[in-house]
């Protein structure tokens, strides 16, 4: 699967997509694809902040857990309620199925992220592929 | 169990794989000032015969012909035979815990039946196995309302068991957690619900009582959700006589249920092993701490059971899980497991009926005593009460061992302001003679000079 040209991505596996002051974060094709099955999202409430780099939540497959990290430093504007009941969104469309959306604090931060082109590279070299 | 000592050869042998010489050899290396020179000052060894002799004369001292009146959180029930004949098949007993769990289908629905009567009777929709006993219990059913609610402050009754309230203590000394107690109304033994709607705030994650409470007083628990919910905490209520659960009505407004459940078929067995367990309402589920097994379908669509959601527990989430318990009570739940399903719905309610009137009895027998008298009587009691006396606990207590009788248990130490009180405690094996007894022992004061 292609990573969006309009994202850029973490090392964590995280993607984001920045509108105005607002970044969308779900986790990447890779990410989903070795995590397997996912059963459960474990999610932040709309207001609590994030930190750019500590873990905002869990995403839980068949046998794994696995911390979620934020890309970017900001306060939670919104949750994908859709997952409370369809984890499953996450494998079928990890590109769609967003997790939260922040409001940055600080825009630059999104600059300083991976674009597809270096993410690719990473997972690339990570896999030894 | 056979007892197989090592040959001098074995040692020999063991000796010289390692490169050793001799044994000094092998401990040459610790410092000659750290070794000790001379036997070990122990008996000599016996045999078999011997030490069958032993423990026989040591098992005589054993207090067995007595009548205990000590509740307070561990208690005298009736133990079908049957309870140790089958926890005792190896089937049970070795595969105690299932660590491959779905290869012990047996096992794995044992624990699922229990979890199921436990969520039945406690009103809970979930319900692990297990946890160690009733204080742990009530310690982890607190974190687990502060990983829920984000908070960092609980309420705890003064009525709640006094050790469990040291062992919770213990659980978040070294947490960002701080709890308040609340006091009980003196002439009914409930929590002081008015200083509760003043201690409870927008930073509590809990509010923990128990019920029965430590003075044997049924709690008014919908008048406590209500305080707790209003402001968003969790009601915690905390079980440490799981046979009241037969008459007491369950405590469904509560958000977590922790309990002792050493009352289904567990020995006392000089203070443990018990069973706790806690049990929630469902959206609680993935942060409750513990084993929970779940009921699914296998590929031929039969019936078959799995240890779920073990992605809350320290093998899968480290230092994440919700709780390092690991190990679990299960061979000890197993016991409650088949305690509940001899006595069935029906038995369990008959035998709680069997301690409420044991129990009332015995409080008005002892109380109907010259200087003696009931405390708390303004609300209802299950099997344990408190007696208020004008003598010292001290001095009628020594008549009662006369009589081979362990009377109350002294309250002073926890609460000082209970002076000459003592908790009393009446189960169904407790004999209607021993009761009148007590209370001929305790009318036959010394008469002051």
């Amino acid at each position: 699967m292609a990573y969006p040209a309009n994202y850029r991505y973490t090392k964590e596996h995280e993607w984001i997509s920045l509108e105005g002051k607002i970044g969308t974060v779900g986790i990447t094709d890779y990410a989903q694809n070795s995590l397997g099955d996912i059963v459960y999202v474990d999610v932040p409430k709309v207001g609590d902040s994030v930190t750019a780099n500590a873990s905002f939540g869990s995403v839980e497959s068949v046998k794994a857990v696995s911390d979620l990290y934020s890309p970017v430093t900001g306060t939670v504007t919104a949750v994908n309620e859709e997952l409370k009941t369809s984890p499953d969104k996450i494998n079928e469309a990890p590109h769609e199925a967003w997790i939260i959306k922040v409001e940055l604090s600080d825009p630059s931060e999104y600059e300083k992220l991976l674009d597809a082109a270096a993410y690719e590279k990473f997972v690339s070299e990570e896999t030894g592929a | 169990m056979r007892y197989l000592p090592k040959s001098p050869a074995e040692r020999e042998q063991m000796l010289k794989a390692i490169g050793a010489q001799s044994i000094d050899d092998l401990f040459a290396i610790i410092p000659a000032e750290y070794r000790l020179t001379r036997d070990l000052d122990v008996p000599r060894q016996q045999a078999e015969s011997e030490i069958i002799a032993y423990f026989k004369a040591a098992g005589q001292k054993n207090a067995t012909d007595y009548t205990s009146f000590l509740g307070a959180g561990a208690y005298r029930h009736y133990r079908p035979v049957i309870i140790d004949s089958l926890v005792q098949r190896g089937e049970f007993l070795t595969s105690y815990t299932p660590y491959q769990a779905e290869i012990t289908q047996g096992t794995l629905q044992a624990i699922f039946e229990f979890q199921t009567m436990i969520a039945e009777l406690t009103g809970m929709d979930v319900a692990n196995a297990s946890m160690y006993d009733g204080s742990t219990g009530a310690a982890e059913a607190v974190l687990m309302a502060m990983r829920v609610t984000g908070r960092h402050k609980a309420v705890v009754a003064s009525t709640v068991h006094p050790e469990y309230r040291e062992v919770l203590a213990t659980y978040l000394q070294h947490r960002d957690l701080a709890t308040a107690q609340i006091g009980y109304v003196a002439e009914s033994g409930r929590v002081d619900l008015d200083a509760l709607a003043a201690a409870v705030t927008e930073e509590t994650a809990a509010v923990l009582v128990q019920s029965p409470n430590f003075f044997g007083v049924i709690e008014d628990i919908p008048a406590i959700a209500e305080i707790a919910h209003k402001r968003g905490a969790l009601l915690i209520v905390s079980i440490a006589e799981a046979v009241s659960l037969g008459i007491v009505r369950p405590p469904v407004e509560a958000d977590i249920v922790s309990m002792e459940a050493q009352s289904f078929g567990v020995a006392l067995s000089y203070g443990g092993p018990f069973c706790g367990v806690i049990a929630a309402k469902e959206q609680y589920l993935r942060q409750m701490p513990g084993r929970l097994a779940g009921q699914t379908v296998d590929g031929n669509g039969n019936r078959g059971f799995v240890l779920t959601l073990s992605t809350r527990e320290q093998h899968i989430r480290r230092e994440k899980a919700t709780s390092n318990i690991c190990t679990n009570q299960a061979l000890v739940a197993l016991m409650a497991t088949i305690f509940l399903t001899v006595y069935g719905k029906e038995g369990i309610r008959e035998l709680a009926e069997h301690n409420l009137a044991k129990a009332a009895y015995a409080g008005k027998t002892l109380s109907a005593q010259p200087g003696a008298k009931l405390l708390f009587e303004g609300a209802p009691h299950f099997h344990e009460f408190v007696l208020q006396t004008q003598e010292s606990p001290a001095q009628w207590t020594q008549r009662l061992l006369d009589e081979k009788i362990v009377g109350g248990i002294e309250l002073t130490r926890w609460y000082p302001e209970l002076k000459n009180a003592t908790l009393w405690c009446a189960t169904e094996v407790t004999p209607r003679e021993a009761i009148d007894q007590a209370a001929k022992v305790l009318a036959a004061a010394p008469v002051e000079a």
